[in-house]
């Protein structure tokens, strides 16, 4: 089986290095993965994608992803019916986002039951715990939250790619996430 | 029912994960490759390569000499030098780099120089384009050197520390390029395999090995390496009288390195437990296969897993990929294809006023055969263009429909993929 995964961030928000986090955790499973950005030149604050395969077998394919499992969005101001686009029918959506999810249908075009629909309000808890609005990690906790991978990979990924004391305050916000991540 | 599988000396739980990009595993296996000497000039989408690399001498874990040269033309020049005198050397470009450099790529092949240069394929200007396709790989086709072109990063990886080895074989003797597709291989990451350090050393049986030569003036054969203690001279002027007879040897290397690039293949899988088809070719279900794409580097993958698709609804279709580009693998590519009804070519570059490269090369193989199959010319993914699972549907639903009218003519053998009308 193979799961595909599209996020949606600004340049300089970390989609990409989420992206090969999760390639990363699930890595640590056995599973064979792929993680690549949308190429060109990136620029700070301009919406950008970023993709991540997730296979049992070998990845054969080198494509873009064009129909998503899951699609994953970082900043909620780029909520728009764009971001359901090519959504596989019953996919998730996992956004960054505090406040009433009503909003959240209303900004995505969609209506209750339409994906399964995860809010985590990561920027909240970035603000708390890493006095800063990167969110790239915190919105790993959705992947955690809907079993994709484990968060003990999570931790292990994150553990390798930054300095003790950073991955120690993204470790502790994955966690918080995860808690506070709620389906709707 | 049970049979029997090869258990390699290393297998698998002896290997090292590693989560890298296409670039950064050619990095690692040439880090693993004891190199004496790289020469590199930065160009996207190949400037990991040489970042990464430049690490590994910052931090003393190569013994490599790097050089930051200033030019391309600089680096391939530092390389023959290198190589000239003796020593394992590597280099790394893309598009116009390699333009650059190819006044220099036909002197390490005509010198018989071994060495390997990373080819991570992009477009050539104009206009000005960093992304892939193949363009740069056909401008050096007529080099003399030999091309290998890869799928994966996995296979990146494997290819480069391959490539060393093809090169150097005492028979062969010719500098060997490895080709990965800009973007959809160097920076994508997936997780990859890799030997432990001492295991390559022992593959490559540890530093490059001279070639003997005669020299008329020495009683006994000697290194062709340029040593002061024993002269010896390179690059000699050859005119109408010895230039001819002087290039035949290369064809001649050339042929032997069709067999030297299938044993080292299985060489490797006799190693990890890896192998790519022959080495030359990788099939995908072509015995009985009344329709077959041919294609090379990363899109072959994407093409695969749809025909996979088809085969499961019974079509009989199948995959060629070329993986060795020159030498080109005639005999494999005739045996594989003669009783195709129907071939389709990819080409991911255009040579303007022809057929794509790769197109007239399995043309010419074919032409022999008594019962041809139709060709037909696909140009797709220039400038980076993506080519999707669906545009690999549209495609084969076409050539389906070729095959039922049971021919196709000649306006509708050259096409494009996912070009706007």
């Amino acid at each position: 089986m193979i799961t595909e995964i599209r996020w949606h961030s600004r340049g300089g928000q970390g989609g990409w290095t989420a992206s090969n986090l999760t390639a990363i955790a699930a890595s640590y499973e056995g599973k064979y993965v792929q993680s690549f950005p949308a190429f060109g030149p990136e620029r700070s604050g301009a919406p950008i994608l970023a993709f991540t395969r997730i296979s049992d077998e070998p990845i054969e394919i080198h494509s873009m992803i064009y129909n998503p499992d899951i699609v994953v969005v970082l900043d909620y101001t780029l909520l728009s019916p764009n971001i359901v686009s090519g959504l596989k029918p019953g996919g998730t959506i996992i956004t960054n986002y505090t406040g009433d999810e009503e909003q959240v249908f209303k900004a995505l075009g969609i209506k209750r039951g339409d994906y399964k629909v995860v809010l985590i309000p990561a920027s909240k808890l970035a603000l708390e715990i890493l006095k800063s609005k990167i969110t790239n990690t915190a919105m790993l906790a959705g992947l955690v939250k809907i079993g994709l991978i484990k968060l003990e990979s999570v931790e292990k990924a994150i553990s390798e790619r930054f300095s003790k004391p950073v991955a120690e305050k993204n470790i502790l916000l994955v966690k918080k996430a995860l808690e506070e991540a709620r389906e709707v | 029912m049970s049979r029997l599988e090869l258990i390699p000396k290393y297998p698998r739980e002896k290997q090292i994960m590693l989560n890298v990009n296409g670039d950064e595993a050619i990095a690692y296996a040439v880090k693993q490759s004891y190199v004496d000497v790289v020469a590199a000039y930065p160009i996207t989408p190949q400037t990991i390569i040489v970042e990464k690399f430049s690490e590994f001498v910052a931090n003393g874990e190569v013994h490599t000499e790097f050089v930051a040269v200033e030019s391309e033309h600089s680096a391939m020049s530092a390389c023959v030098g290198a190589a000239a005198a003796g020593a394992r050397a590597f280099t790394a470009t893309s598009a116009q780099g390699l333009a650059l450099m190819v006044e220099i790529l036909y002197i390490a092949s005509g010198l018989r120089l071994p060495m390997v240069l990373a080819v991570v394929n992009r477009a050539l200007s104009a206009p000005i384009n960093i992304h892939n396709d193949h363009a740069d790989a056909y401008l050096m086709r007529d080099a003399g050197w030999v091309m290998l072109f890869a799928e994966n990063v996995q296979e990146a990886y494997d290819t480069t520390i391959q490539a060393f080895k093809i090169s150097e074989h005492p028979e062969v003797q010719l500098p060997v390029s490895v080709h990965i597709d800009g973007f959809f291989l160097s920076h994508t990451l997936e997780n990859i395999h890799v030997l432990p350090d001492q295991a390559v050393y022992e593959f490559l049986g540890g530093p490059r090995k001279l070639a003997k030569v005669k020299v008329d003036y020495y009683d006994e054969e000697v290194d062709y390496a340029l040593d002061p203690a024993r002269p010896l001279s390179m690059g000699n002027l050859a005119l109408y009288d010895y230039y001819f007879e002087m290039k035949i040897p290369q064809l001649k290397a050339m042929e032997k390195a069709v067999e030297v690039i299938k044993q080292v293949n299985e060489e490797w899988y006799q190693l990890t437990g890896r192998k790519y088809g022959n080495g030359l070719v990788d099939p995908y279900m072509v015995e009985d296969a009344d329709i077959v794409i041919v294609a090379m580097g990363s899109s072959t993958g994407t093409i695969r897993s749809v025909v996979k698709k088809y085969r499961e609804k019974g079509v009989k279709i199948g995959v060629l990929r070329i993986r060795s580009f020159r030498p080109f693998p005639h005999k494999d590519v005739r045996e594989l294809l003669k009783d195709a009804k129907l071939v389709a070519v990819m080409d991911k570059a255009i040579g303007p006023g022809q057929y794509g490269a790769l197109y007239l090369d399995i043309a010419a193989t074919l032409y022999h055969e008594k019962n041809r199959p139709v060709l037909i010319d696909y140009v797709y993914g220039l400038g980076g263009r993506d080519l999707s699972p669906s545009m690999i549907e549209e495609m084969i639903n076409q050539l389906l429909k070729d095959l039922e009218r049971g021919y196709v003519p000649e306006e509708e053998r050259f096409r494009f993929i996912g070009v706007r009308a």
